[in-house]
């Protein structure tokens, strides 16, 4: 019986020579050695978790973390000296440098690697910043021991018993891992599974503040539900260009787009679909709800590194989706994203006005500065061989650059300035700091400057250049709302610093802790770049404009 | 190159197939609701769990180590998933798929080690 059943298996069984060949895929594992190294480091990170004593965790994982990005930083530099052979791809003459990897699931060309060494520095300052203990006693500014109830027995147990969460650092290396994936990925799967790697470890590190841990908690299941939401629509939206163009891949797409292959009406819902997800990422209008609530209860250094790490992510996956997948649809979108832009703008700048807490002003900043990068988006410049015209792609990675730098350091001051119950948020508060400490009221007047626009700090460069590349692609009314909506913002920017030099301090005044070295240096290092990059930009825009268009 | 008509009929068969079970289902019960005979008593309403008396109200908390065996115990189901496609073609492949593999099965092995280390593993 078995021996028949057997046989006639064997005759109905497929055999290897009837299944399509499968090669081993070939990865380019030196070209993906900055991804390597932070996926290394984050597992690393676990089993330091697993295997080191407590006392030496913290330590350990600072240290390992910091390590490990800055071997990342050389392989980046190693790859952008190496794999970025000029390419040139049918139909234009544009500059595009760089080339697809593991099987086409990623690309890493120029814009690539000018996020990858983007994202590095931020997290690399961010980093700094997580493993700051000098402010809350010689603990660090995150909760002891997450799962025991807020205000109770067990939090003030955990922290007599020095009780740290050490998990932070290998988070934050997994979430920096996402961050480096979405903007290099080369098909839509990849990056979604990149969206979530990068979501969930910031959904975790939101609800681990050390003070008011009920709000932090609120911040991380709002992040989390409408996070998840979001994820949905992307994830929808991708089913529903793949129904149309009956591919993932991007340069597939775009053939598919080209070519008109089938009813556009699943194009158009699919491209609203996965926008959706994309500028709830970047928190653009109407997206918006969950930035200031989140930036205002996450731990500020998770603020910090979630501002401008997710932004920089975000938006380079927004440009190589629309830009390469959805090009040539692009007289279907942009007038969408022009409207968005213009919201983001108005909204942003125009609530900002009204706030009076100081990480929920840095938050609905960062609205409106999304909407100054969707000016050059919805511009969608791509420039013309021969000519030095900022295009839309060098300008977006500018600003992030710039913004990313100002807000690192915007939050990292909001830190220093605490009473008894900890960071001290409302703006009245703050009345009187210039006396109190004029180098650190000055170093915040400067990213307040640079948030306005103000030439001679980096906010005005890259301000000028979002707005030179939405010119040059005949996005003028943008240009018009954006300068109009500057001046609005401004308005509020400089009546912080008049609040800060010229108001007579509330009661006795916040004070100034003493942060170590890891705050200070966060501090001197953002504030100088905003200065060099609003007197020298030349080389960092170099960098942007030779970084070229997307590869396909 | 499909139309959007063509593309949509195409999926006639799974709405024919879905009607069929929902009407083969509600027939199979309809046709017993209308056949037996009901004589409820207090004793056969109660709720049936496994021949016991039900204990508390359906909204019952359960500890929560139970989610975290659920967790680890679903990351190696799937994992188990992913290794019969790697079994087909890991002879044609070579040590390269023994390698990757390997690589992956390293990963979820450093989380377990660290939920060992953490003592979720450990009951009381």
């Amino acid at each position: 019986m078995t021996a028949l059943t057997g046989a006639v298996l064997a005759q109905n069984a497929l055999s290897a020579a009837d299944l399509p060949q499968i090669g081993a895929p070939a990865i380019e594992y030196g070209t993906l050695s900055p991804v390597l190294a932070i996926t290394a480091t984050a597992l690393i990170g676990v089993l330091v978790e697993a295997g080191a004593p407590r006392r030496a965790r913290f330590g350990l994982q600072s240290a390992v973390a910091i390590v490990g990005i800055l071997a990342a930083l050389a392989a980046t530099v190693w790859v952008s000296i190496h794999d970025l052979g000029k390419v040139s791809f049918e139909g234009t003459d544009l500059l595009a440098r760089g080339k697809t990897v593991a099987e086409g699931a990623l690309v890493v060309d120029g814009p690539t690697v000018f996020l990858w060494g983007l994202l590095l520095v931020f997290a690399l300052v961010s980093m700094l910043m997580f493993a700051e203990r000098g402010l809350e006693g010689g603990l660090s500014g995150f909760t002891g021991q997450a799962a025991v109830a807020p205000g109770g027995a067990g939090e003030r147990e955990a922290t007599m018993a020095g009780i740290e969460h050490t998990e932070i650092f290998p988070l934050a290396m997994f979430a920096l891992l996402g961050m480096m994936v979405f903007p290099a990925s080369n098909d839509l799967l990849t990056m979604f599974v990149a969206l979530e790697v990068l979501s969930l470890p910031l959904y975790l590190l939101c609800g681990l503040a050390r003070r008011r841990r009920l709000l932090s908690q609120e911040a991380a299941v709002k992040y989390f539900l409408l996070g998840a939401f979001s994820s949905a629509f992307f994830l929808y939206g991708i089913a529903l260009v793949y129904g149309y163009s009956g591919s993932f891949t991007l340069a597939a797409i775009d053939t598919a787009v080209s070519n008109q292959i089938a009813g556009q009406n699943l194009l158009l819902a699919g491209m609203a679909l996965i926008s959706v997800g994309l500028l709830f990422k970047v928190s653009a209008v109407p997206f918006q709800a969950w930035t200031p609530d989140v930036y205002q209860g996450a731990p500020t250094a998770v603020t910090a590194f979630m501002a401008a790490g997710t932004k920089v992510a975000a938006f380079g996956a927004l440009l190589r989706v629309f830009f390469v997948g959805f090009g040539g649809a692009q007289w279907d979108w942009r007038p969408l994203m022009m409207i968005v832009a213009v919201l983001t703008m108005v909204v942003g700048a125009v609530v900002l006005i009204r706030q009076t807490d100081v990480k929920r002003m840095l938050a609905y900043s960062a609205i409106a500065h999304s909407g100054f990068i969707l000016t050059a988006f919805a511009g969608a410049y791509e420039g013309s061989a021969g000519t030095a015209t900022i295009t839309s792609v060098s300008a977006v990675m500018f600003y992030l650059a710039v913004y990313g730098f100002s807000t690192i350091g915007a939050f990292a001051i909001a830190t220093l300035v605490r009473d008894g119950g900890g960071e001290v948020g409302h703006l009245a508060r703050w009345a009187g700091l210039g006396r109190e400490s004029p180098v650190l009221a000055g170093v915040f007047a400067l990213f307040m400057l640079s948030f306005a626009g103000i030439p001679l700090t980096a906010g005005f460069m890259g301000k000028w250049t979002v707005f030179s590349a939405a010119w040059s692609g005949y996005a003028w009314p943008l240009v018009v709302a954006g300068v109009l909506t500057s001046a609005v913002a401004a308005y509020f920017y400089v009546r912080v610093i008049v609040l800060m030099f010229f108001a007579d301090p509330e009661g006795d005044g916040p004070t100034v802790a003493v942060p170590s070295v890891m705050t200070s240096a966060v501090i001197a290092v953002t504030a100088a770049v905003t200065i060099v990059l609003g007197i020298v930009p030349g080389p960092v825009l170099d960098l942007a404009q030779n970084a070229g268009t997307f590869v396909r | 190159m499909l139309a959007m008509s063509d593309y949509l009929a195409s999926y006639a068969s799974v709405a024919v197939i879905l009607i069929v079970g929902v009407l083969l289902a509600a027939g199979m019960l309809g046709a017993n609701r209308l056949l037996r005979p009901q004589q409820p008593t207090a004793a056969k309403l109660l709720t049936y769990e496994s021949g016991v008396d039900p204990v508390g109200q359906g909204w019952a908390q359960s500890n929560v180590r139970y989610l975290v065996y659920v967790y680890l115990y679903v990351i190696f189901a799937v994992d188990a998933v992913f290794l019969f496609p790697w079994a087909v073609v890991f002879v044609a492949i070579g040590w390269a798929a023994v390698v990757e593999m390997a690589v992956f099965v390293g990963f979820i092995a450093v989380g377990l080690v660290y939920a060992w280390r953490t003592g979720v593993l450990r009951w009381t």
